[in-house]
């Protein structure tokens, strides 16, 4: 799909003026925009932005001080929280249980209650689903690698992820990238935030830019013919 | 997924995490038996004075106990974020408070089942009312105080000083729950009185506030 026929297609994440105060400093002001299905966003921004604000009123997890948002077509995100997965700045995961642990008790949450989805989520990037070590005693690109296990279990159409390479190394943060790509090339609609853009220039395909609360452009990719799951190696 | 799933996993979660850092039980028992040892021996009372003295006491002593039970609750939730997780979930808000309040309802009842022998013990404790009595307002009582303390331990999470409002909010509403409590086992331990409508005051108490916070949670989870 490219940006030019992304317009006849239902967006999935419809802002409608969106506003955003805490106290009297505005984080969001007045967004309206659409994003189409089946692509991947990168929302860049210097600190203060209002990049995770942004997410975060998507997510639900936060209500706009004015203005809407609307996710696949339904306007409280609770309605759809079962097709839509979010990965915070903070891992979201207990350190006192091991990561099968955490990824069933989760998707017990979305009921599912095959250990088998845990494992394949596990797998899938990249974490071995009998490792027994608690979360605590994880690295930190193993606790983003669950956390983002934790975000993909339910296998949902749109995906929020903030600041999903933080504090990951580089292989790391290039092997998340590329699973974000294969993800993305199943149909899923990705949104990233994150400072460290060149990381997901492969396989992005726009780049959203804010600025003092607002998207102050949007520039989308061209990306490479060559399937993005060539990347990493193994195909998800 | 159904409601009574969720409340059923979280349960079990938090009955895992618990059994393996063990930080509740452990702080309770500690309190509880500092309180029991320290009131004995400062006023060192008769079996007839303990009668009329046990009931305050055990139920402070529960009161204050639970507490820290309580503020642990939450407290776990907001390490890493994890609410953030439950919040985007399609699971139910009250599932999560019915968990809640169901593993510290069962907290404080180990602690109550672990320090009855020693307040028997210190206090040369003996009931002249029937014992079941005893177990019914101890049942109830602890409910009274857990489903309100989960609710307010929920809604002081995001303050400052969470550790000292949590108290500050509970104790005054729990007041005609605990003089329910109080005068109850007082009324079971001495065979003065008739303890039935201290326990049918525990049972609306209860009834009440359990469906006011079932009712309220879900504000409370998503407030800001």
């Amino acid at each position: 799909m490219t940006g030019t026929n992304a317009s006849s297609i239902q967006p999935v994440v419809v802002l409608q003026n969106l506003v955003k105060f805490f106290g009297r400093f505005a984080a969001l002001r007045d967004i309206s925009d659409s994003f189409a299905p089946g692509r991947l966003y990168v929302i860049v921004g210097d600190n203060g932005a209002g990049k995770s604000t942004l997410l975060r009123v998507v997510a639900g997890l936060m209500q706009p001080s004015q203005g809407f948002v609307k996710l696949l077509g339904a306007k409280p995100a609770r309605e759809v929280a079962n097709r839509v997965g979010y990965m915070g700045h903070a891992p979201l995961l207990y350190d006192e249980l091991d990561g099968m642990e955490n990824l069933c008790y989760f998707a017990g949450l979305y009921g599912l209650d095959d250990e088998g989805v845990c494992r394949r989520a596990m797998e899938q990037v990249g974490l071995d689903p009998q490792l027994e070590r608690r979360v605590g005693q994880y690295s930190q690109g193993m606790r983003q690698r669950l956390s983002l296990a934790r975000a993909v279990l339910h296998d949902p159409e749109l995906m929020l992820l903030d600041e999903p390479f933080s504090n990951v190394d580089v292989h790391s943060a290039q092997e998340m990238a590329a699973i974000l790509g294969r993800v993305r090339d199943r149909g899923k609609t990705i949104f990233v935030v994150t400072h460290q853009a060149p990381l997901v220039e492969a396989v992005a395909d726009e780049f959203v830019q804010m600025a003092a609360g607002q998207i102050v452009s949007r520039k989308p990719m061209t990306r490479s013919a060559q399937p993005v799951s060539t990347v990493a190696g193994e195909p998800l | 997924m159904s409601s009574m799933s969720v409340t059923r996993a979280t349960l079990m979660k938090d009955l895992r995490m618990e059994w393996r850092s063990k930080d509740a039980i452990n702080s309770m028992l500690f309190f509880s038996l500092l309180v029991v040892v320290i009131f004995s021996f400062a006023f060192n009372p008769t079996a007839e004075e303990s009668r009329l003295i046990a009931g305050g006491l055990i139920w402070v002593a529960f009161l204050f106990a639970a507490v820290v039970a309580l503020n642990q609750t939450w407290a776990r939730e907001l390490r890493n974020q994890v609410l953030d997780a439950y919040r985007v979930s399609p699971a139910p808000p009250n599932a999560l408070f019915l968990a809640k309040a169901l593993g510290n309802f069962l907290f404080v009842a180990v602690l109550e089942v672990l320090m009855a022998p020693l307040f028997v013990v210190f206090y040369q404790l003996r009931s002249v009312g029937p014992l079941w009595q005893l177990v019914v307002v101890a049942l109830l009582g602890t409910w009274a105080l857990v489903v309100n303390g989960t609710f307010f331990a929920a809604m002081s999470i995001r303050t400052r000083n969470r550790e000292i409002m949590l108290p500050l909010i509970l104790f005054p509403i729990s007041i005609p729950a605990l003089l329910a409590m109080v005068d109850s086992t007082t009324g079971i331990l001495t065979g003065e009185f008739s303890p039935d409508f201290w326990i049918k005051l525990l049972l609306v108490y209860d009834v009440i506030f359990t469906a006011v916070c079932l009712l309220l949670f879900e504000s409370v989870l998503n407030a800001e």
